[in-house]
């Protein structure tokens, strides 16, 4: 049953030298329970408070391609001063999510983190954007992942990152006053993806029909820099749709962003969406292919309480499966540095350090490598969640080159490799990495070995 | 042939103790393709103009549109009509020879936003938009139509995933950046570690492997130029020689707004390097049964705009050489140049997809049924008539 260091290496950030891990699941469950301690902290601002906020960084563009002849290259300097400013953000929220996971004892708050972002993935439209997934992710995402999965799925659709990805304000209901004005019609990306990924599934029970209303039923949601999200009831498509077998809306109007809300409400506890997003949950953290009886107790919960998340993790949490020994996952890229650098316990000043360069070195190329380049899943589905997908030859070069290279440039002195060994894989440190550790030729690669390591690499 | 499945076992022997579980002998390394014939799929990330690649000397309108651009650098005669960049002038032995071809005023079916993400996301997912909510590339599609296929058969070369190799087919990656650097006592304690691991011994076997294999250099062909894009082409070789049959990687760099003569010519020169290194690390047999096609996102304004380049357009030229193509020729429906012939009277009109070209290189290389390239690869497309792109 529970087992303390299989809780911070199957559900956590991995062992630390500093932190104990939970003595029992109640703990756990406790501390997902209570305050969000990382998100104070290592801060990530929400969007209405970061600056540059897209509106400046919009005006900057604007004033250069307005500027007079003689205030070019001021207004030339002025853009690029904010959208440096702009980056250095990104590259302090990257570094403060390694460190959120390096530093938690709440490890599985930032893996549930990660594991909601990364369903509701965004990917930015513009470059006036790009700095602001890490705070779409505080906006929708963090607040909800120990509360109701509807309340996160209507806040995320409301999100202008998730309307502007998913073309959500490109979409006109064609028989709306604007689409009758224009020829303008729908466009059915948030719709589909709404249905295929976020709710119900792929194999969910809807058709072409289904996507087709309920892009007619989203068509008044709409997002601009100037009022951020609102409802246009002079976009969305008249009448009431039916989406999954039920009705919203009236067919004499008006059009409401209630009867959007009320769909939203319907889906995220539908049957099917309840045994998708367990069985989502499950792969995640136990294996690629799920126990039928784990996945079966996780949905009963979900429906039984209405997608409550704290109570489905604590169905997951409590069933034997959850606790088997042998470990069929291995870290994703991003989980990869939070262990290493929870177990190499650098200096604050080091892992703090989000020089532009540095970053670049030891986090932003490292994860492109081993293939999940930050914020830059290749589609709406986010990154991959196989095995298959990370132990690849050039994944696990790029993880070897990490383990080999950048530890020494974040811990001088490199710890001890045995007493590595013993922080980092507890009860796990196998013979063979034992043996690895003493035989190395030199400190760095008996710390890069360890890090390279199966065991390691293992949850 | 250069690095022959043998030549890889021997080496994975000569690891030390911890081979004798030979953890590089997998069933990768031992798969047998099932073709011969090649594919070799290189994405112009940033927009190439084909305009001022494949210039169009013999249409009336031309002159006029980009009088200084077309003035800036030379050019070579082609067929009378177009006329090929001098960047480009180090391929004209393969055109005299029947070993270069090129597909004029194509496209996506991607239309007026003009980015670059959905342009190239479009061109590697190969849909006609991206709210039909398709998640996986093309190629992968294809791949996932023959059963059996192990992994080794396609390589995605490139620093981060590629969407057009990306999906439910197993394929292999590799980025010729990544360094590995590692003495052998460390690669034989890395085995050690492995050991017990099936999945990591089989993929680290590999990558300690493949990336030995890049170091030594031996095996692959002669490099024609220098720098990363060579190291590429090398690399590509060299899987191509093995049991690779598809290869997918980029070449960055089209995005002329400014400056378009030195920019273009520089980026031209280095594709020219790039598929001369491929031709190189082939054998003659090989190569006979190879084809190299380039691709763009979309093609750029007819008009030269006021910093000496072109703004995003829309259609655009390809590039395919190789052995298996049917040299020598400028395939064009020409659109031509007039104002009212443009599209938007802004860009050339395109009058094929570029996905119907691909389609049928997958037919005349693989065999693969028309219906399946319809369906399957590139969902409902009109494959239409045979361009006749291979010999």
């Amino acid at each position: 049953m529970y087992d303390p260091y299989l809780a911070e290496i199957r559900f956590g950030t991995g062992l630390s030298p500093r932190r104990q891990p939970p003595a029992r699941l109640d703990d756990m469950l406790e501390k997902l329970a209570g305050p969000d301690v990382m998100a104070e902290a290592f801060p990530i601002p929400r969007t209405e408070r970061m600056r540059p906020a897209e509106a400046e960084l919009h005006a900057a563009v604007q004033a250069v391609r307005r500027a007079p002849a003689a205030g070019l290259e001021a207004a030339r300097r002025a853009r690029e001063a904010l959208f440096e400013e702009a980056r250095r953000q990104r590259d302090r929220a990257l570094v403060h999510t390694l460190l959120r996971g390096a530093r938690t004892r709440d490890g599985m708050r930032e893996r549930l983190v990660a594991f909601w972002a990364n369903h509701f993935t965004v990917v930015p439209r513009y470059g006036s954007t790009r700095h602001l997934v890490a705070s779409y992710v505080e906006d929708v995402i963090r607040p909800h992942v120990t509360g109701r999965f509807g309340d996160m799925l209507r806040a995320v659709v409301r999100h202008p990152m998730m309307l502007h990805y998913l073309d959500q304000h490109r979409s006109i209901g064609p028989n709306s006053q604007y689409g009758r004005d224009t020829g303008r019609g729908l466009n059915e990306n948030l719709a589909r993806e709404l249905l295929e990924l976020h709710t119900v599934g792929a194999g969910g029970p809807y058709g072409q029909k289904d996507v087709r209303e309920l892009a007619e039923l989203l068509s008044g949601l709409f997002s601009n820099t100037r009022r951020g999200f609102h409802y246009r009831v002079m976009t969305a498509e008249p009448g009431a749709e039916e989406v999954l077998g039920r009705s919203y809306g009236t067919p004499g109007g008006p059009e409401r962003l209630e009867h959007v809300e009320a769909f939203l409400a319907d889906v995220a506890v539908h049957p099917a969406t309840a045994r998708h997003l367990a069985g989502k949950l499950v792969r995640h953290f136990l294996s690629d292919v799920p126990d039928p009886a784990v996945v079966d107790r996780v949905a009963g919960t979900w429906r039984a309480t209405g997608g409550d998340l704290l109570a489905c993790y604590d169905a997951l949490l409590s069933h034997p499966a959850a606790w088997a020994p042998e470990r069929r996952k291995v870290r994703l890229p991003v989980e990869y540095l939070q262990a290493a650098l929870r177990a190499l316990d650098p200096p604050d000043r080091e892992v703090r350090n989000h020089e532009r360069r540095i970053v670049q070195v030891r986090y932003r190329r490292p994860l492109l490598r081993m293939g999940q380049e930050w914020e830059n899943p290749l589609s709406p589905a986010g990154f991959p969640d196989r095995v298959s997908d990370w132990v690849t030859p050039q994944g696990l070069a790029a993880r070897i080159d990490w383990a080999m290279e950048i530890p020494s440039q974040l811990a001088d002195p490199l710890p001890d490799p045995r007493r590595l060994a013993e922080v980092a894989l507890g009860p796990f440190a196998t013979e063979e990495v034992l043996f690895a550790a003493r035989a190395a030729e030199t400190r760095a690669e008996g710390v890069g070995l360890i890090l390279a390591s199966a065991a390691f690499q293992r949850r | 042939m250069g690095m022959g499945r043998r030549q890889f076992l021997v080496r994975g022997l000569a690891l030390g103790c911890s081979a004798a579980a030979s953890p590089l002998v997998t069933p990768v390394a031992m798969a047998a393709a099932p073709w011969e014939q090649r594919l070799v799929v290189i994405l112009l990330r940033g927009a190439m103009d084909g305009l001022d690649v494949v210039r169009p000397l013999g249409d009336r309108d031309f002159a006029a549109l980009r009088p200084d651009l077309t003035g800036a650098t030379g050019h070579r005669d082609l067929d009378g009509y177009f006329a090929l960049h001098e960047g480009l002038g180090a391929l004209m032995p393969l055109w005299r020879a029947g070993e270069l071809s090129f597909a004029h005023a194509v496209s996506t079916p991607y239309r007026d936003r003009r980015s670059h993400f959905d342009g190239q996301d479009l061109l590697e997912a190969g849909v006609p938009d991206l709210e039909s909510g398709v998640h996986d590339g093309w190629l992968n599609r294809m791949l996932a139509t023959v059963p059996g296929l192990e992994p080794e058969i396609a390589y995605a070369v490139e620093e981060r995933a590629m969407l057009i190799l990306s999906g439910e087919a197993p394929v292999s990656s590799w980025a010729p950046a990544v360094r590995m650097r590692l003495s052998p006592a460390t690669e034989e304690l890395l085995a050690h570690v492995w050991h017990d691991d099936p999945l990591f011994r089989e993929a680290g076997g590999a990558a300690l492997s493949i990336a030995r294999t890049v170091r030594d250099g031996d095996g692959s062909g002669e490099a024609v130029g220098q720098g990363p894009h060579v190291e590429l082409a090398r690399f590509v070789a060299e899987r191509l020689m093995g049991d690779t049959r598809i290869a997918s990687f980029s070449i960055n760099g089209w995005d002329t707004h400014q400056s378009q003569g030195p920019r273009i010519r520089r980026v031209l020169e280095d594709l020219g390097e790039t598929i001369l290194t491929l031709k190189a690390g082939l054998s003659a047999e090989a190569w006979a049964r190879t084809a190299v096609v380039c691709m763009t996102e979309f093609g750029r304004t007819a008009r030269q705009n006021g910093s000496n380049g072109t703004d995003h357009g829309t259609g655009g030229a390809m590039v395919l050489a190789g052995g298996a193509v049917r040299g020598g020729r400028v395939l064009s429906d020409w659109p031509g140049l007039g104002e009212a012939d443009l599209y938007n009277r802004r860009d050339l009109m395109p009058t094929r997809d570029v996905r119907a070209h691909a389609g049928w290189l997958l037919r005349g290389l693989y065999g693969l049924p028309g219906q399946t390239i319809e369906g399957a690869v590139f969902p409902g497309l009109e494959l239409g008539a045979d361009p006749g792109l291979l010999l």
